[in-house]
């Protein structure tokens, strides 16, 4: 996913309908997070950037997971992943078993590596594995005691284009990606602005990625924040920011700009008139204060003007 | 009283003396004529006017809502005399006790009573002699078209049939009857029009029905014609439960059943179905009117209790001279009807005749109060066929007020967005917490507040939407976690702000449609609205005539805030925002006062230029103005809150209740506040504010000591220093908004109607003199009709009045002007690009200063003031100089030479000194330039960051360009066309963004 910022074609859309939108979703349903499924999904759909459509896919798959997560994480389904695990693992000490495993019952490999590795740090010791051992365990297979469980674990871990510490890295670093390409764009316009850091600094309780010290208009809507997502918007995603963050910056700030960078569904944005404003990319349409024309024109020069 | 108007216009005794008392300020109380051994007092005289004239034309008003003046029940008018209707043969033939008539009929006596003519029409019917146990129907009652049965009321039962007037009734101490309650029949007179008409929502006189009376034919009816409206009209109907129960026991009678006013049921429901064919009104002609002489006597009278503000509401009196000027005599077609009423067919045709000849004569007289009016008003006044036939003088004046006339009731430039209050790092950030959990608990409470705010946006219009039950848990939980963090007073800051950012402006987003109604009647005028008539009926709304006494109501956003303080019911935040309140209202009443507008007083004989200066000035203190009558109405709708009871108390739990008040301090000390700004001169600040406040008293609150000698005081006050006529140190406008707000206050509900006209409230107070020495507010022109308006919505009744009346003429309804929700809004003028660009540089601005700490605009405006002003000064001590002796100079050596022209020598030196003149702005241009980045880096902060000082210069230097150029291209170079055009682009610029400056800070 990385090497897909900034890369989209200029032609491809990134403001879905609400019914393209739910087309590429049915056909998500069918999909698994793996490679070759992306590759089939972007072929499906051509004329979507591949960032938008693996976005879309991954909030989706997430949300599956969410839904079916519960029937795995179940102790005594748990034991039985286990025990086939070691009996698989055993008979075939190099093949990726618990890959296939996931594969099979329809986990999230990166996911039923954690359960795995919890099951099998509770049998070393007996107690609960804490949560930060488990962690780095995931990051580090090599830290795992078991040398075949460590390579089944890396297997699972690289193989996961949903979940994972790796997907989680990538994700964090696509989203500073963006934040950092967003003050370029701004620094290049000569926008001056505060950043998140500045502003905890100064006390703020809720901090958007961007204030600007002196507002601009984006398509005649004035703008006084901007907030940078490296994801695709949907109903849900949207909805959760909107509450837990976009209406916290109004509060305090007034209007502002989100920049879902992978797109989102256009009907989502109909809050403009209250003062949010959602955008798939930097926006062209800025208008700031020009006072540095204003001063140069002498009243004689506006005065032809208006005749 | 009825003696000497009888003497009056049997001209037994001189108007002239009569007059004289009336404008006799307050000290000559009684008039005493020792020929016919009378002694009147003044008190007991207007009242007496006022209500004979209603009475003389309630026939006549069957449009519209009613307007009762608010007078305490004094003798009855003498009934013998009917200028309005009666032949002059019927006038002599009524007994002289008349008076005591009209209070006599009751109990045992109705139940006597069968089928009785109270003729619809005349005015005889009006009261019912019993002495003689004769139901008469007296004189002229004109032709009754309708019979009214009266069926014996049964005893302790209200009568909520009544959708005629509600009687200015109450009981008469003094009079012969004074045992007995007062009681007034009120015809009801059932046209054919009445039940089309939207019902009168007059609060002090809002028609009411039970369902399940005679009425029932009518009700439905109306219900179907009122639409949408059913749910105010409910409310109004208890507003009217009450204030009758109130008027009720305020009579004070030991027998319940004598309270109600037993107006005859109507069971005569033909004109039901008579509703849809066209009426025939009769034409007033000035040839017609009877007793022009009596009529011209009592407009004497009656002018002169207005233009000596005897009356308890001008407006209110205004309002009822219009309705008799569009008042209505239908004909009927109705056989039996007919013959009913045959021999007296004439009078009701009469009737209008001498109304509208009153009504007329009245405006003539008043013409600089109606002068005042806006110009769709006026415009419809002089297209009012009525005023052109009865008096084509008062036309041709209000042709030429029209174009005088500065208030097109049009709306303020709004900003059309909403903004937050924003978070301040001084004040909202973590070390103005006393503890983690507390800021984090007020960063949850600020999302909740406008979570809140916007779920009300969304849904409290629609139907079926009840405030507490979405909301008022959220608000309550909210509330009770406050209170466990102490977070009280920064909620409470927020609140505030939050309030008047959403409400200051001239009401936002109240009635919507009332804007776009004025200016489609301005465009088309009288005639072009006829045509608007069957549109009317497809898209229409009803839109009712409420008249000029409305309730005090919480318009737009308003609605919000009171709905959500009374749903948290927090005593703690209440008192936080009490002690706010109090604090910034006693703040906004100083402060201005300090700042600019006194300093004008100083400072404009030397400075001329401060023309625009003025503008500002206005502008100022209109916004000081408006913010705090809102706060001033908050506080009162706060402190008055656990009074409040929704029915007047008994008269012994008022006085325990005042026994018990009386202890504790007020949450403001108003007769202080108002003593000291009378004596101060700033009346013109503090009054409009200090009556939003008592508009809010409880029941009880006015029998305080306290607030007693305040309402004393003010009344006091608006007979001796707001008489409109004289010319003294106060304007016209000034002194007319002040009339009118008090007018306002006194004709609301839970101001005892005893007030105006005894002694018992004015004795406690006194007016003191004005400190000469001061020269205040008051003696600055600091109103225009602009802000007259925003004070005072109901002065739109008057249009719509007009604008009924004529969409009325020609159309068949009842004779009310609906709204009409135009689809073609576009019609005015679709905003150029470059206007909506001017526009959006505006909201950038003020979008620059909402997140800057408030110290950094008012420098900001500061310096553009300076530099400004400084910028004229300049350019007058060297160019203009220059070039006023450069002029003189041509001009002497033009004249000197030979065949000189004057007027061309004078045209050419106009136009050389007016290029020069043009030389004048770009020089201020660099001046303000130059000089405003200067100050600003001096006085903003050191560590404000490059950006923001940057735009804080500019913005400095555009507003003092602004300044100086508005000022210089006014003042220097408008001889040419060019410099004309200039002018006014430059000025146009400039009201634009005061507006905007006005509305937003």
């Amino acid at each position: 996913m990385l090497h897909t910022i900034d890369m989209k074609p200029t032609n491809t859309l990134m403001r879905l309908s609400r019914a393209e939108y739910k087309e590429i979703v049915r056909w998500t349903e069918k999909l698994r997070p793996t490679r070759r499924c992306m590759k089939i999904l972007k072929d499906k759909f051509p004329s979507h950037s591949q960032s938008t459509l693996l976005s879309i896919f991954s909030l989706e798959y997430q949300k599956w997971i969410k839904r079916t997560f519960s029937r795995h994480h179940v102790p005594d389904v748990i034991e039985s992943y286990y025990q086939r695990y070691l009996s698989e693992a055993k008979a075939q000490p190099t093949a990726p078993v618990l890959l296939e495993l996931a594969n099979e019952v329809d986990l999230s490999p990166a996911l039923m590596a954690r359960i795995i590795l919890d099951r099998f740090l509770q049998g070393q010791d007996g107690g609960m594995p804490s949560k930060s051992v488990l962690n780095s365990m995931l990051k580090e297979p090599s830290l795992i005691p078991d040398q075949i469980l460590a390579s089944n674990v890396y297997q699972c871990t690289i193989n996961d284009c949903c979940y994972g510490p790796l997907v989680d890295c990538i994700k964090h670093a696509i989203g500073h990606e963006h934040e950092v390409l967003l003050r370029e764009k701004l620094k290049e316009k000569n926008l001056s602005f505060l950043d998140e850091n500045h502003l905890r600094t100064m006390g703020y309780d809720k901090t958007p990625d961007i204030i600007l010290e002196v507002p601009v208009a984006v398509e005649g809507h004035i703008v006084h924040w901007i907030e940078s997502k490296a994801s695709f918007g949907d109903d849900q995603s949207h909805q959760t920011y909107l509450n837990e963050q976009f209406w916290s910056y109004w509060n305090r700030f007034g209007p502002g700009l989100v920049i879902y960078w992978y797109g989102f569904i256009g009907e989502l944005d109909c809050q403009r008139d209250r003062g949010i404003l959602l955008k798939d990319c930097f926006p062209t349409d800025i208008v700031t204060l020009c006072h540095a024309t204003q001063q140069d024109r002498s009243p004689e020069s506006q005065n032809k003007d208006k005749e | 009283m009825a003696a000497l108007l009888e003497s009056l216009l049997s001209h037994k005794v001189d108007i002239i003396k009569v007059v004289d008392w009336l404008k006799s300020a307050g000290d000559e109380d009684k008039l005493s004529i020792s020929e016919l051994g009378l002694t009147v007092h003044k008190e007991e005289f207007v009242p007496f006017l006022l209500n004979f004239l209603r009475e003389q034309s309630s026939q006549a008003l069957t449009h519209g809502p009613a307007t009762p003046a608010k007078t305490p029940s004094r003798p009855r008018p003498a009934a013998q005399t009917h200028v309005f209707s009666e032949k002059r043969g019927c006038k002599s033939a009524s007994g002289g006790n008349g008076t005591r008539a009209a209070s006599r009929r009751r109990g045992g006596r109705k139940k006597s009573g069968g089928n009785m003519s109270l003729g619809g029409r005349g005015r005889g019917g009006h009261y019912i002699d019993e002495t003689g146990g004769r139901r008469s129907v007296r004189g002229g009652e004109g032709y009754g078209r309708i019979i009214e049965q009266v069926s014996p009321p049964s005893v302790g039962q209200l009568n909520f049939n009544n959708l005629e007037e509600f009687p200015p009734v109450g009981s008469s101490p003094i009079s012969p009857a004074a045992s007995k309650p007062t009681r007034r029949i009120n015809p009801t007179p059932v046209s054919a029009e009445r039940p089309r008409s939207k019902p009168k929502t007059c609060f002090t006189s809002t028609p009411f029905s039970k369902p399940s009376s005679p009425l029932s034919g009518v009700v439905p009816l109306e219900g179907s014609m009122t639409g949408g409206s059913s749910l105010s009209l409910q409310e109004e109907r208890e507003l009217l439960k009450k204030e009758k129960t109130k008027r009720a026991q305020q009579v004070g009678s030991p027998q319940p059943s004598s309270l109600e006013p037993c107006t005859p049921t109507k069971t005569v429901l033909k004109t039901g179905s008579k509703v849809t064919p066209e009426q025939q009104t009769t034409c007033p002609e000035p040839s017609k009117v009877t007793f022009s002489l009596e009529l011209d006597l009592l407009v004497e009278l009656y002018s002169t209790c207005i233009s000596e503000n005897l009356v308890p509401n001008i407006f209110l009196e205004l309002f009822f001279v219009m309705q008799l000027l569009t008042s209505r005599s239908p004909h009927t077609h109705d056989d039996e009807q007919e013959s009913l009423c045959a021999a007296h067919s004439h009078s009701g045709v009469q009737l209008v005749h001498n109304c509208v000849y009153f009504a007329v004569k009245v405006l003539e007289n008043q013409f600089q109060l109606v002068a005042h009016l806006d110009k769709c008003t006026l415009r419809l006044l002089a297209e009012n066929e009525r005023v052109a036939s009865f008096s084509p003088h008062l036309r041709d004046l209000l042709t030429q007020a029209q174009d005088k006339s500065t208030a097109k009731v049009t709306e303020l430039y709004l900003s059309t967005f909403i903004h937050s209050v924003p978070f301040q790092p001084d004040t909202d950030n973590r070390s103005n917490f006393s503890s983690d959990k507390a800021f984090h608990i007020f960063k949850k409470q600020r999302d909740i507040f406008y979570e809140v705010l916007r779920e009300w946006e969304d849904f409290h219009k629609e139907p079926g939407w009840n405030f507490d039950t979405a909301l008022g848990n959220r608000i309550r939980g909210m509330m009770s976690q406050m209170t466990s963090a102490g977070n009280h007073s920064h909620f409470a800051r927020l609140f505030l702000k939050q309030l008047i950012q959403m409400c200051k402006g001239p009401r936002v987003n109240s009635t919507s449609g009332d804007a776009p109604d004025a200016d489609l009647l301005g465009m088309l005028g009288a005639e072009g609205l006829g045509r608007l008539k069957r549109l009317e009926e497809r898209l229409i709304q009803p839109h009712g005539v409420v008249g000029p006494c409305s309730p005090p109501s919480f318009p737009g956003y308003q609605e919000f805030f009171r709905d959500f303080l009374q749903a948290a019911s927090c005593c703690q935040l209440n008192q936080h925002l009490q002690d706010s309140l109090c604090q910034q209202l006693l703040q906004l009443d100083e402060v201005s006062i300090l700042s600019p507008p006194a300093s004008i007083c100083e400072r404009d004989k030397e400075e001329e230029e401060e023309d625009g200066d003025m503008e500002q000035q206005k502008q100022r203190f209109s916004s000081v103005l408006l913010l705090a009558r809102l706060l001033a109405k908050f506080l009162g709708f706060i402190s008055f809150l656990p009074y409040q009871t929704s029915e007047k108390p008994s008269r012994e739990i008022q006085d325990t209740a005042i026994a018990l008040r009386s202890k504790s301090v007020p949450v403001l000390d108003v007769c202080a506040v108002l003593r000291n700004s009378i004596r101060r001169r700033h009346t013109i600040l503090t009054v409009p504010w200090l009556v939003e406040f008592l508009s809010m008293l409880d029941f009880i609150g006015p029998r305080l000591l306290c607030y007693r000698t305040t309402l004393g005081t003010l009344l006091l006050f608006a007979c001796r220093k707001l008489v409109l006529d004289r010319c003294e140190e106060m304007c016209y406008l000034n002194k007319l908004l002040m009339v009118s707000v008090l007018g306002w206050l006194f004709q609301i509900p839970v101001i005892p109607e005893d007030i105006f006209f005894t002694s018992e409230f004015t004795e406690v107070a006194k007016v003191e003199e004005s400190d000469i020495n001061v020269a205040g507010l008051d003696c600055i022109p600091l109103v225009d009709q602009q802000l007259l308006y925003t004070c005072c919505p109901f002065l739109g009744e008057f249009r719509k009045l007009l604008a009924a009346f004529v969409s009325g003429s020609t159309a068949k309804s009842g004779g009310i002007i609906r709204k009409i929700t135009p689809t073609s809004a576009e019609l005015k003028d679709t905003p150029a690009a470059h206007r909506s660009q001017q526009k959006l540089q505006v909201d950038l601005e003020q979008a620059f200063f909402h997140n800057q700490p408030p110290s950094l605009r008012r420098t900001v405006e500061f310096v553009a003031e300076r530099v400004g002003s400084n910028a004229v000064k300049h350019m007058k001590a060297t160019l203009v100089n220059e070039l006023v002796g450069r002029g003189e100079k041509m001009l002497r050596d033009g004249l000197g030479s030979p065949n000189s022209n004057p007027s061309k020598l004078n045209d050419s030196i106009c136009a050389q000194l007016c290029d020069a003149g043009l030389e004048a702005l770009a020089r201020a241009t660099r001046f303000c330039c130059e000089k405003s980045p200067e100050a600003i880096r001096i006085l903003l902060p050191h560590e404000t960051s490059p950006t923001v000082l940057a735009t804080s210069e500019n913005i400095t230097k555009r507003l003092a360009t602004e300044k100086a150029c508005s000022w210089l291209s006014a003042n220097i170079t408008d001889c040419s066309e060019n410099c004309q055009h200039l002018s006014q682009t430059l000025f146009c610029n400039k009201a634009d963004r005061a507006n905007i400056i006005c509305t937003v800070s």
